[in-house]
Parts: structure tokens; sequence; C-alpha cells
């Protein structure tokens, strides 16, 4: 079976410095994979390898088997969600028209645009006849951080690429919020790429964890797997949750 | 018979003349000026020479512009050609630097996230940062059209006519009602197209 992602021994270099080395793993359909680290340790650079906002510099990220130097960077990216953590909204559309952004470039007629943004919204808790029209800064940080999630699935891709996504908002509205992510992950099937700092995050939505440190994947295993693991790096992190569970 | 019966006939059509003047360099102006500041926004590496050009035809002396353009073929010689030349000039640097500003103060993560869904770079231009500089840019040619009306009455010295026409006789014959004849409606000019720019800048600026 092939896998929605592979890494293929993948460094990227930037000014000489290698930001990952020698990624090697497979992203299985359907599944949540986070990637766990600390900040600058590649976690983002690895996310946008795969939608090929960058090349790697040695190896290959094959999506659906294709190496992203062969996919259309356009048509590759439409196929998959992004959510970033600032989230990116276009301050100047409505909630609608941000939704609809990727079927719009897509050029689906209006009128199917407008019944899959009413959809989306009514999938992630906002009610469309109060929020289709208002414009971001109308909108608290849980509900912007809806129509982020709304607006990477408009187009229905089979992959979501998720950057700390739910990173800035308060701590309640964050764990109702990946709740609910989890519930509609499970109904819907998607393959997550999910990368966050936050142990806690990694063990609510991951399916497994992969963990990295210094630009390399040290660490790849279901989260019961990973709660026993020695590496230093993962005790680190393990140790944070352990006090938080106190 | 008082100034006004004397004269007003004339001041309406040397206004008339003079916002031509303006019109019609910034309406050049802009698009050389907008199309020039995106390119320099995806050729970085032109961004210096081309700020550094449009700001060193700032600093020359206007008076010196003119006089510089008159022997020069096509667009030189004396008359309005010669004065829309030298007011594009002038108008070029604002124009081109915000609309440089204006497009690289988009915040990274909105273009990230465009880039990220599969906007070409022509719909991430039209869609997104151009919509969200529009302030910017449009704050650029009102300062544009702010110095221009002032500067096109200099341009009456080498014959292209509008309001300076009176500021030039006036100064020859010491008739300082003849001066505020080209001085006044040139104000007033200016102030209505910065008021109006301004209002136009101040809808279309998207709130963050």
């Amino acid at each position: 079976m092939v896998g929605a992602v592979e890494f293929q021994d993948v460094t990227y270099r930037l000014h000489s410095r290698s930001l990952v080395s020698r990624l090697n793993f497979t992203i299985q359909q359907g599944e949540t994979l986070v990637l766990l680290g600390r900040s600058g340790c590649g976690k983002t650079t690895t996310l946008r390898l795969i939608n090929r906002l960058l090349t790697p510099t040695v190896g290959a990220v094959l999506v659906e088997g294709v190496s992203t130097r062969e996919w259309n960077p356009i048509h590759l990216r439409r196929r998959t969600g992004y959510v970033i953590q600032e989230i990116g909204l276009f301050p100047h559309f409505t909630v609608a028209r941000n939704i609809g952004v990727v079927p719009a470039l897509e050029k689906w007629p209006p009128p199917k645009i407008q019944a899959r943004v009413f959809d989306l919204m009514t999938l992630v808790g906002l009610e469309p006849g109060r929020f289709a029209d208002r414009y971001p800064h109308q909108l608290s940080g849980g509900q912007r951080q809806r129509v982020g999630v709304a607006r990477a699935l408009a187009a229905d891709p089979p992959l979501l690429l998720m950057d700390e996504p739910f990173g800035a908002l308060d701590p309640i509205t964050r764990v109702q919020i990946q709740r609910e992510f989890r519930d509609l992950q499970q109904r819907l099937g998607k393959t997550v790429v999910f990368v966050t700092h936050d142990i806690q995050e990694a063990f609510r939505l991951g399916s497994r964890i992969g963990l990295m440190q210094a630009g390399e994947l040290v660490v790849l295993a279901t989260p019961i797997e990973f709660a026993r693991s020695t590496h230093p790096e993962a005790r680190a992190f393990l140790s944070v949750r352990e006090e938080d569970g106190l | 018979m008082s100034f006004i019966d004397r004269y007003g006939a004339e001041i309406l059509q040397r206004t008339g003349q003079h916002l031509l003047l303006v019109a019609v360099a910034i309406v050049i102006a802009v698009a050389i000026g907008v199309p020039l500041g995106i390119l320099i926004t995806r050729q970085p590496k032109l961004s210096r020479p081309v700020l550094g050009v449009a700001n060193a035809m700032q600093t020359l002396p206007s008076l010196a512009l003119f006089g510089f353009l008159i022997p020069v073929p096509w667009i030189g010689g004396i008359g309005a050609r010669t004065a829309i030349v030298a007011l594009v000039v002038y108008s070029l640097l604002p124009i081109i630097r915000n609309t440089y500003t204006g497009i690289m103060g988009v915040d990274p993560a909105i273009r990230e996230a465009g880039r990220g869904m599969g906007m070409t770079d022509r719909q991430l231009l039209l869609q997104v940062e151009i919509p969200l500089a529009f302030g910017v840019i449009l704050a650029g040619i009102r300062l544009a059209v702010v110095i221009g009306v002032g500067l096109a009455t200099i341009a009456a010295a080498i014959g292209a006519g509008g309001l300076g026409e009176f500021i030039f006789r006036g100064v020859a014959v010491v008739d300082s009602q003849l001066i505020l004849a080209g001085a006044l409606p040139a104000a007033i000019m200016a102030l209505v197209a910065d008021f109006a720019l301004g209002w136009i800048e101040r809808r279309l600026t998207v709130k963050k």
C-alpha cells in the first residue's frame, strides 16, 4: 500500500544549514500524524516540504506516490488543506468568501460554492446566517480558527496540513476546538499532518506522534508507545506532561 | 472694472489647463509607477536601483528639470508635453515607493496562506496583495497629486500654461493680486484633491 505521504531520505538546506536532515517516514491514509518538537526543530519546514512551499535539497517527498517535484505546485496545494497558526484569513473577504477561496480558484459555479460554504460552516459550528457576511476582524480567536479549518476543508482535499492551528487560543477554547476537531477528523477520515509543540495536544489528536529534534525525526510511535519511549527528548516532553497531570 | 470681471474667465481657463496637466501626468505616473512598484516586490534585487533612481529624480530642482527637458527631442520642447514629462518624473517616487511598501507590508501569514491554498502569483497579487495594499498605494498617489498641483505652477515658465501664468506675470509686474489669482485656486485645488483622495483612502483601507 502506498502511503499518503512518504519522505525518502529528505534533507532541506538553507544557506548551507540543514533545517531538516535524513527524514524517512510514511504517513498512512487517514491517520493523524502529529509532529512534535521545540521551536526551530524543523517541524514547520517538514510540513512545508509536503505542499511544495519548499523543495527538498536531497531526497524526495512523495504525495500519493508522486514526488512533489513532479507535481504542479498549484494543483498539489489545491488538493492539500493548509491551516497555519496565524490562520491567514483574508481580512478583506467575508467569512463566506474566505471559506470559498479554493472552490472559487477551482472555478466552481457560485451556487455550488455557496452550498459548500454553508455546509462547512455548519460542520465547524458557525451558524451560516449569523457569520457568513462577517469579516475576520469581527470574530473571536476561536471563531477565526473554525473559519481557518473550514477553509482548508473547502475543496474536500484528501490531505490536511496544520501548523499549530490552535496555538493562539485560550486553554478552554483550545481544548474544546481540539475535541471538535478530533470528532470531525473521525467522521471525515482525512490524512492529517499536525504540527505542535504541545505534548497534550499531540496525545489528544495524534494517531501517531513524530518527535523532532534539531531537524531529525528521533521518535515515531503511537501515543501509547511514545509514553514508554526512553529517548531523552521524549522523556523531556513527557516530564512536562506528568507535571501538568499532577 | 473689478478684478474678477477682468480675470474671472481666464482664471477658469487656467484652472482647467492646470487640472488637465496634473491629471494627465498622474495617470501616466500611475501607469508607470504602480507596475514598477509591483515589479520590484517580485524582483527584490531591482528595488534598490529603481527606488534610488526615483529618489534621485525627486531631488532635482524643479525649475532646472523643466529647463533640462526643453532641448530633449521627442519629450522636450516648449509647451505642455514637457511640463507633463517633468510632473511624471516627480510623481513617480511616491507612487513606486508606496506600491512597494504597501505590498511588502501585507502580513506574511496572509501571503503564506494564499500560496498554501494554491493561488498563482497573479491571483495572489490581484485578489490579495493589491486590495490589501490599496490604501497605501492611494496615499502615494494622493501625495503625488498634491505635489503635482504645486509644481505645475512652474510649468508656465516653459509655456505650458496653467495657473502659474498668473504667478509669473504677477511677479514680473509686482502685482500681488495677480499672484493670488494663480496661487489661491492652486492651493484650493490641492486641498480639495487631498481631501477627496483621503476620503476614498479611508473608505477603502481594510480593517485589520
